[in-house]
C-alpha cells in the first residue's frame, strides 16, 4: 500500500465539514507556517520538496513560485487552476469534492507563502455545483478565522473566492483562465510576459493546479526533504491519477510516484485489470493530449524496461516510444476498441476548443477532424494518412498556446503506432462500417 | 541598445525592439511577412504566426536557443541575439504551412474582389503558397453584411488579424463589433446587425489586409490598379486631412489613408474625408503618391520603367523557382 | 417570467455579491458569473436583451457580453427546453457507450441531437468531456451530474425531471451528483 496524503481521508463521513477535517488533522499546516515560519521558509520548503505542477506540465513548484515578481505596493494573487478539463482527468474535482477544506487550506498556505492577500480559485463551470461545495468550505475557513483580516491572529490576512468558469477546455492554459477571470474571452496570452510579471489586472500572479496547491500542506507538514524521499529521482511525492476506459475499477487513485505501470494497470488495490478479461490495446496515460502508446510500449519502456509511473520513465524514449506523464488523466482501452473512431472523437474535441486566435489551431484542428470523420464514415483517401500526418506537423510548435501541440500529439502517435488501423479502414470501408467499437451501457452493466 | 542578427546581418536596435522591427530596419527579403500586425495598434500581432523565425540564440547571456518558432512581431530582441528566417528551411516550410491554412477556408473569389491587387493575402499566398489546395471539403461561408451605408463586409475572407477590433477600441471612442463564437467559428460581427457608425469607422477598411472590410462607397467601382493615388490634403477639423486619392481621370474613385511600405496607414483619417469627399476640388493635391511594394497596383503606375522592370524581374524570379 | 428583464431582490442581491469580490475597477470580472445568474433568472438562454441589461449592470459595453457569451459553450444564445441535457461525447464516456446513450435519447423523446421537444421540455446536446471519465457514460442536466448511466437510469430520470417540469439550471443549489 502505497503513500497517501491528499485523499487519505476521502472515505471519513462528513470530512467535508471544517470540524471533521480539523479533526483530522486539518488547517495543521495554516498553523505551522503562519506562526513558525516565515513565507520564505514555506518556499523553501516546496523547492525541497521538488514538486513539480500537477496540472499537466510538470513545471517544479518552488522555481515558479520564486520568479513571482514582488514590486512594492503592487498586489500579487494566487489563482488555483481549478478549470480540469483535459479529457480523462477527474481527479481535482474528486478532491474539490470530498475534502474541499484541503484546497482551502493549501490555498491559505500558499498565499501566504506568495505573500497574496487575494486569491482565486477559478473552477470549470460545469463543475457548478463543486463551486458551491467550495463556497461552504470557504464560508466555514472564515468562521474559523482561517481567512479574513489578521488570520489566527498574525497580521496576515487573506480574502479567497471561487469563480466558475462558462465552459471552455482553453481556459485550463494559465493565461487563458486569467483573461476569463477578467472577464473577457478565453484567449490565451502572448508570452512572454508570464503571469509572475504580469498576470491578473497585469499584476504578479502565481498560476497553480488544485492537486498541486493541496500538495503544499503535507509538504508544510513533513518538510520538503521528507516529501522528497517519496518518488523516485525527479518525480518525488504522490500523485493523483484518474483512471478510467475499460478497466475493472474506475475512480481516482493517489499513487508514489514510480509505482510499475503494470502494477497500477492490473492490481487489484488500482485499476483492477481490463473488463472481461479482455487483452489491453493501448493507453493514454496523461490526459487525451499526451501520444497513445501501444500495450507493449506502455507497460515496458523500448529497451524492455519496465516503465513506471514517472515523469521520467513515461517520457523514456521520446515521442517515439514514449508518451508524458501529464495530468494524470490514465485512460485504457481493450482490444476492441477502434483507435481511429476513439481518435476522432479527441480530434472532434480539440477542434471544438480551438479558442481561433491563431491559424494553425483554428483551421488546422477542424481540418484533422473532417480528414478523421471521412475515414470514421468508411469515405477515407489513401493519402488522408500522409495529410494528416503532415498538418499535425505544420501545427505543433507553430501556435500561441500547448492546445495546437495538445492537438497535435494524438493524431501523431496514433499514426505512428496504429498506422495499420487507418490503412484497414480506408482499404476495407465496408468491413469496418458496422463494426461496433465500443462497449453498449448493457453490455457493461452485466460484466 | 541590442545588436541582434537576421540571417546573418547584424544590426544594432534601441531595448525593447521586436525582431520584426528589427528586420524592417535591415530590410530586404528578410523582413518577415505580416498578416496581423500593425504598427500603429497597441497589442497587435501574434495570431496569424505568418511572422514566425527560429530564434538559434537567446542572446549573449543566455545563448540557448528557444526551442519552438517565435511571432517576430511579439518577441522582443536581446543583446547578442540570432535569429534565422528565410535562411531556415523549417521556418519556411513552418510558415507555408500557416499560409495553407489561412488559405483552406478562404473563398478565394479574388476576380470579384474589391482588395484584389492591394491584397496582402494575395501577395503572401504568391510568395508562399502552395500552387493548389489539398483541401477538399467545403468552406466556411458567411452572409455578405452591410456594417452601416459606407462598410460592406465579407466575413469569408477573414482571416482574424483582430485589428479591425483594435481600431475600434483603439481609435474610435466606442466599439459595437467584435469577435464572437469561437475556434473557426469566430466571426467579427457587431451580432445584433447595426451600422458601426462612428467618425473614425472607416480606418478599419484600411486596416484589413484582405477584402473582409471593404469600402461601400468604391463597390466594384474600378480595380486599384486602374486608379492612381495621389498624395492629397484639406483642412478637416476631425483628422490631419492627409489622404490617398485614388482616382481615375478626374473622379475621386476613393479616399483611404496614406499606407507605408508595409502597407500601414501613416495617420488614421477620418469618415468625412473617406466617403464624403468625393470631389477632386475638395482636395489640395500634392503629387503621385509613390507605392513602394511590387503589387500589381505600382506595376500600372507611372513611376520610373527602371522600378518597373525590376519588379517584373523579381516576379518572373520568383515563378521560376516555384514548382 | 414578465417581459422586462430586471434581476428580482435576490437575484440582485446575488449578483452584487459577486461584484464585489474583483477589486474597484475590475467589475467586468464578475461578467462569467454574472451571466449565469442571469441564465437562470430568464429562462434558459441569454437573449439580446438581458446580455445588454448584464452590460448595463456591469458597465460594459454590450459587444463586450456577446464576445464573451458566444465564446463559451455553456451559454445558450437561443432558447432551449427546460431541461438541456448534456451527453458527454470524449474518448472515456464514448468507449463507455456514450453513443448508445444518446441514440436511447432520441428514440425515448423523438428528437435529433441538438433538438429540443414540441412541449419545450427536453433539449438534447452533445457535449465534450465532462471530467466524469471514471463514472462514464454521463450525462448533465443543470447543475446535476448523472453518471455510470444505464438505459433503466436514463428512463426514470427522463420521467422524474418531465414530472417535475421545471427549468434546471446549473446555479441549482439542490444539485445531485453520484461520483
Amino acid at each position: 500500500m502505497g503513500k497517501k496524503l491528499l485523499i487519505h481521508n476521502d472515505k471519513i463521513p462528513n470530512i467535508h465539514t471544517l470540524n471533521v477535517y480539523r479533526e483530522h488533522g486539518g488547517y495543521a499546516s495554516v498553523e505551522k507556517a503562519l506562526k513558525s515560519m516565515t513565507p520564505n521558509d514555506v518556499v523553501e520548503e516546496v523547492k525541497k520538496s521538488g514538486l513539480r505542477g500537477r496540472g499537466g506540465a510538470g513545471f517544479p513548484t518552488g522555481m515558479k513560485w520564486s520568479f513571482l515578481a514582488k514590486p512594492e505596493g503592487v498586489p500579487r494573487y494566487l489563482v488555483c487552476n481549478a478549470d480540469e478539463s483535459e479529457p480523462g482527468t477527474f481527479k481535482d474535482r474528486y478532491l474539490m469534492e470530498k475534502i474541499p477544506h484541503a484546497l482551502v487550506e493549501g490555498m491559505i498556505t500558499s498565499s501566504y507563502a506568495l505573500g497574496a492577500n487575494t486569491a482565486y480559485i477559478y473552477i470549470r463551470g460545469e463543475y457548478f455545483y463543486v463551486s458551491r461545495i467550495l463556497e461552504k468550505a470557504i464560508e466555514e475557513a472564515y468562521a474559523a478565522g482561517y481567512l479574513g483580516k489578521n488570520i489566527l491572529g498574525t497580521n496576515y490576512s487573506l480574502d479567497l473566492y471561487v469563480q466558475v468558469g462558462g465552459g471552455a477546455y482553453i481556459c485550463g492554459e494559465e493565461t487563458a483562465l486569467l483573461e476569463s477571470l477578467e472577464g473577457k474571452r478565453g484567449n490565451p496570452r502572448i508570452k512572454p510576459p508570464f503571469p509572475a510579471i504580469a498576470g491578473l489586472y497585469g499584476c504578479p500572479t502565481v498560476v497553480n493546479n488544485v492537486e498541486t496547491i493541496a500538495a503544499v500542506c503535507p509538504i508544510v507538514m513533513m518538510g520538503g526533504d521528507e516529501y522528497a524521499k517519496i518518488g523516485v529521482g525527479r518525480s518525488t511525492g504522490t500523485k493523483l491519477i484518474s483512471a478510467s476506459g475499460h478497466i475493472n475499477k474506475p475512480g481516482v487513485y493517489e499513487i508514489e510516484l514510480g509505482l510499475p505501470v503494470e502494477e497500477f494497470i492490473y492490481s487489484d488495490e488500482y485499476c483492477g485489470g481490463i473488463i472481461n478479461g479482455r487483452k489491453m490495446k493501448a493507453v493514454i496515460a496523461g490526459g487525451s493530449s499526451v501520444p497513445i502508446l501501444p500495450a507493449e510500449l506502455i507497460l515496458k519502456n523500448d529497451k524492455g524496461e519496465p516503465r513506471l509511473m514517472t515523469y521520467e520513465s513515461l517520457s523514456e524514449g521520446g515521442f517515439a516510444t514514449g508518451t508524458m506523464l501529464g495530468s494524470g488523466g490514465f485512460m485504457v482501452y481493450d482490444e476492441t476498441t477502434s483507435i481511429v473512431k476513439n481518435l476522432y472523437t479527441l480530434a472532434r474535441f480539440y477542434h471544438h476548443e480551438s479558442c481561433g486566435q491563431c491559424s494553425p489551431c483554428r483551421e488546422g484542428t477542424g481540418w484533422m477532424e473532417k480528414i478523421l470523420h471521412r475515414i470514421v464514415e468508411g469515405h477515407g483517401k489513401p493519402s488522408d494518412i500522409d495529410l494528416l500526418w503532415d498538418i499535425q506537423k505544420k501545427i505543433e510548435g507553430n501556435t500561441i498556446c500547448p492546445l495546437g501541440d495538445a492537438a497535435a500529439w494524438p493524431v501523431a502517435s496514433a499514426i505512428r503506432h496504429f498506422r495499420h488501423e487507418f490503412e484497414e479502414y480506408i482499404n476495407n470501408p465496408s468491413k469496418i462500417k458496422d463494426v461496433k467499437h465500443y462497449y453498449s451501457v448493457n453490455q457493461l452493466a452485466g460484466a | 541598445m541590442a545588436k541582434v542578427t537576421i540571417d546573418g546581418h547584424s544590426i544594432e536596435v534601441p531595448d525593447g525592439t521586436t525582431i520584426l522591427q528589427a528586420a524592417r530596419m535591415i530590410g530586404g527579403d528578410i523582413v518577415p511577412p505580416t498578416m496581423c500586425y500593425y504598427s500603429k495598434l497597441k497589442t497587435s500581432g501574434g495570431y496569424c504566426r505568418t511572422c514566425i523565425v527560429k530564434v538559434t540564440k537567446g542572446s549573449e547571456k543566455d545563448p540557448r536557443p528557444m526551442p519552438k518558432p517565435v511571432a517576430s512581431c511579439r518577441t522582443t530582441v536581446m543583446d547578442g541575439m540570432e535569429v534565422v528566417n528565410i535562411t531556415s528551411p523549417e521556418v519556411l516550410e513552418a510558415r507555408r504551412g500557416v499560409v495553407e491554412f489561412l488559405l483552406i477556408n478562404h473563398p478565394l473569389d479574388c476576380p470579384i474582389c474589391d482588395q484584389a491587387g492591394e491584397c496582402h493575402l494575395q501577395d503572401l499566398g504568391y510568395e508562399h503558397g502552395l500552387a493548389k489546395t489539398r483541401y477538399d471539403f467545403p468552406r466556411r461561408t458567411f452572409n455578405t453584411i452591410d456594417l452601416g451605408p459606407y462598410i460592406k463586409m465579407h466575413m469569408t475572407r477573414c482571416i482574424m488579424c483582430f485589428r479591425c477590433v483594435k481600431t475600434a477600441d483603439q481609435i474610435t471612442d466606442y466599439r459595437v463589433h467584435g469577435m464572437l463564437n469561437r475556434g473557426d467559428a469566430s466571426e467579427i460581427s457587431t451580432y445584433i446587425q447595426k451600422a458601426i457608425d462612428n467618425d473614425f469607422s472607416g480606418n478599419i477598411i484600411d486596416v484589413c489586409p484582405v477584402g473582409a472590410l471593404t469600402d461601400r462607397t468604391f463597390r466594384f467601382k474600378s480595380r486599384v490598379w486602374f486608379t492612381k493615388p495621389m498624395d492629397a490634403h484639406r483642412n478637416c477639423t476631425k483628422c490631419s486631412g492627409k489622404v490617398a486619392l485614388w482616382l481615375k481621370g478626374n473622379d475621386v474613385l476613393r479616399v483611404t489613408g496614406r499606407k507605408d511600405k508595409w502597407g500601414e496607414v501613416e495617420e488614421f483619417i477620418c469618415n468625412e474625408c473617406r466617403f464624403e469627399k468625393k470631389n477632386v476640388n475638395d482636395w489640395t493635391i500634392e503629387g503621385p503618391r509613390h507605392i513602394d511594394r511590387h503589387s500589381v497596383i505600382s506595376a500600372n503606375h507611372y513611376e520610373s520603367l527602371a522600378s518597373l522592370k525590376l519588379d517584373i524581374g523579381k516576379q518572373q524570379k520568383a515563378l521560376s523557382t516555384k514548382k | 417570467m414578465g417581459n422586462e428583464i430586471k434581476f428580482n431582490e435576490e437575484a440582485m442581491a446575488t449578483v452584487n455579491k459577486i461584484i464585489a469580490r474583483y477589486p474597484q475597477g475590475k467589475q467586468k470580472s464578475a461578467l462569467l458569473p454574472v451571466l449565469h445568474v442571469a441564465q437562470a433568472e430568464f429562462g434558459g438562454w441569454l437573449s439580446p436583451e438581458t446580455m445588454d441589461y448584464v452590460a448595463s449592470i456591469l458597465n460594459i459595453k454590450p459587444i463586450e457580453v456577446y464576445e464573451v457569451a458566444s465564446f463559451y459553450s455553456m451559454f445558450n444564445l437561443k432558447p432551449v427546453g427546460k431541461c438541456l441535457l448534456e451527453v458527454c461525447r470524449t474518448s472515456s464516456c464514448w468507449v463507455r457507450g456514450a453513443e448508445d446513450v444518446v441514440k436511447h435519447i432520441e428514440k425515448r423523446l423523438g428528437i435529433k441531437e441538438g433538438e429540443t421537444t414540441k412541449d419545450g421540455m427536453f433539449t438534447l446536446k452533445t457535449v465534450e468531456c465532462l471530467g466524469s471519465c471514471g463514472t462514464a457514460p454521463m450525462l448533465q442536466c443543470g447543475a446535476s451530474y448523472h453518471e455510470n448511466l444505464t438505459m433503466e437510469k436514463v428512463d426514470a430520470l427522463l420521467d422524474e425531471y418531465r414530472a417535475a417540469s421545471k427549468l434546471r439550471s446549473y446555479t441549482d443549489m439542490d444539485y445531485k451528483n453520484t461520483l
